[in-house]
């Protein structure tokens, strides 16, 4: 059974066009990166999935049912949940009250605030702390965990790694870990490819707002997602012509 | 002196209680609401308006006109507010400036030029006093204002800190979008934040109109009043505005007690002292610094 089904979705952004006519199937339980250069309509796209961003056209169905004209917050509500990029965090409000935040839809679920703390020990100590006075990676871990308290089936990180040193990426990634276990539907969008093509079962690459590669990626080769990135398949189709 | 310093305190409640709700407004909801006085002054005719027609007492008003008020303060949000401060930070200033002239000009359409105040409506209260000291007596009124304006801002700061709704509210001041993707209503969220705002408004009204009197423009001081003290007090601290009404009753009762003429300079003089050191300390560029005391700043 698919957990997401978009149909011909378009987003733009007034005479800008940032994602066309896309359309992608999502299963239960998959681990999906999204990848694709600056600008290729990955986190509109992402944003249009959580109802941050109403669409030009096209349809977003999550487990069959439309919610493209649904509010975001209800989204949430019917299991869906974005980190957004740059964290989006309620700067002066406490780790705490921005995971409690996260809880507002009241889904029922296996995530709470003590496990979110079991889950990311960096925040314990942080629990009483103005997130706006937090380090990058305890920022992401908090954004991560805000998104976890709505017990969501269906979780989209955008950029999960922007601005972290490596060392936090590997401990945001084993968290990550853990959720996979859980059978969570990911949508990860990750500019380090080797770690992409670590986590994630299947890639899709965007272009120009379309999707211009969409493979399993043990059939995937780096050289091919390098390709889809920079958009150079375009030109080798257009020299063979 | 003993005597100007307890007066002034009890004045200074009743700045403080008058200020809550635009103080709230200004800090929870980013919205200067300048139909804060106006406001203040429709719902000081409700209660007169329950008390002369129907004979209610103020206190038994306060069951109606509450509810009254956070209806209108829900549908402002609602039908008005909403729409406006998604058009920038100028925007709710400029439509709450034209909803005070338009509510001042109804006001004065129904009602007429003749001053209201229900002192008369509470019998013997408006004038008991209780002596303290020797020679130091204390308005029951005044008393009871101050004692709600610390109630009122306690029971706020403690909905705001402690209260789901509270983190609600706080998070979608800051940033609605992500309040959306976080799973709150925050179209829903807002007009609660402003029917709360406008309860307390009903309450500062009913002050207003006990301590004095009021005519369908009496909006204007009485907001000026309390951009003062929210100023003086402080953004984003209730307690502020305790302190806030009090530094400005002090200074006006200092000023009045130095020249007959000197109450209201006196007021103002503490308020641009203040604003200037704020403004002093503040970082970055001037056009920075005046947002950062005035509260606009993201």
């Amino acid at each position: 059974m698919s957990a997401l089904t978009v149909k011909n979705l378009s987003v733009a952004h007034g005479q800008l066009s940032a994602v066309r006519n896309l359309s992608i199937t999502v299963q239960k339980g998959e681990i999906i990166a999204l990848i694709g250069a600056n600008g290729a309509g990955k986190s509109t796209f992402l944003r249009a999935l959580a109802g941050a961003h109403s669409p030009t056209a096209g349809h977003i169905y999550l487990d069959d049912k439309d919610i493209t004209q649904l509010c975001a917050h209800l989204r949430v509500k019917e299991g869906l949940a974005l980190v957004p990029e740059g964290r989006k965090l309620f700067s002066e409000l406490t780790t705490q009250e921005n995971l409690l935040l996260g809880g507002s839809s009241a889904r029922a679920g296996q995530w709470n605030i003590e496990k979110i703390f079991k889950v990311f020990p960096n925040l314990v100590k942080r629990r009483h702390s103005k997130t706006g006075t937090m380090s990058g990676g305890e920022q992401q871990a908090t954004a991560i965990g805000r998104a976890l308290m709505s017990n969501p089936d269906i979780l989209i990180l955008d950029e999960v790694s922007l601005g972290l040193s490596p060392l936090v990426v590997d401990q945001v990634y084993a968290s990550l870990a853990t959720l996979i276990q859980m059978g969570t539907t990911i949508i990860l969008v990750e500019q380090d490819l080797s770690r992409a093509m670590q986590v994630a079962q299947r890639a899709v690459c965007m272009l120009e707002g379309e999707i211009v590669l969409d493979k399993p990626m043990s059939l995937v080769s780096r050289e091919e997602i390098t390709d889809a990135y920079f958009g150079l398949h375009k030109i080798t189709n257009s020299t063979m012509e | 002196m003993t005597n100007l310093i307890i007066q002034a305190v009890l004045l200074g409640g009743y700045y403080a209680l008058i200020a809550c709700g635009l103080s709230f407004m200004f800090s929870v909801m980013k919205i200067i609401n300048l139909a804060h006085g106006s406001l203040l002054v429709l719902s000081g005719y409700l209660f007169w308006w329950l008390a002369e027609y129907y004979a209610l007492s103020p206190l038994y008003s306060l069951l109606i006109v509450i509810p009254i008020m956070m209806m209108l303060g829900w549908a402002l949000q609602e039908f008005l507010l909403y729409k406006s401060a998604r058009g920038g930070e100028l925007l709710p200033i400029l439509t709450t400036f034209g909803l005070a002239i338009v509510i001042e000009n109804l006001l004065f359409q129904y009602f007429g030029a003749d001053t209201r105040s229900i002192a008369p409506f509470i019998g013997d209260l408006s004038w008991e006093s209780w002596q303290i000291l020797d020679n130091i007596y204390v308005g029951k009124t005044s008393v009871y204002i101050l004692c709600s304006a610390v109630l009122l801002l306690g029971t706020l700061q403690l909905l705001m800190q402690k209260t789901a709704l509270g983190r609600q509210i706080r998070a979608t001041a800051q940033d609605p979008d992500t309040a959306g993707i976080v799973g709150i209503n925050a179209r829903k969220v807002s007009a609660i934040a402003a029917a709360i705002a406008l309860a307390t408004i009903a309450i500062s009204g009913l002050a207003m109109s006990v301590r004095g009197v009021f005519d369908a423009y009496s909006g204007g001081p009485q907001l000026l009043f309390a951009f003062e003290v929210t100023i003086i007090g402080g953004l984003g601290s209730l307690w502020g505005t305790l302190l806030g009404g009090i530094i400005l009753a002090i200074a006006q009762s200092i000023g009045a007690s130095i020249h007959p003429q000197g109450f209201l300079i006196g007021g103002h003089a503490v308020f641009f002292i203040i604003l200037f050191v704020r403004l002093y300390l503040a970082d970055g560029a001037l056009a920075n610094r005046l947002k950062s005391v005035l509260g606009v700043s993201k």
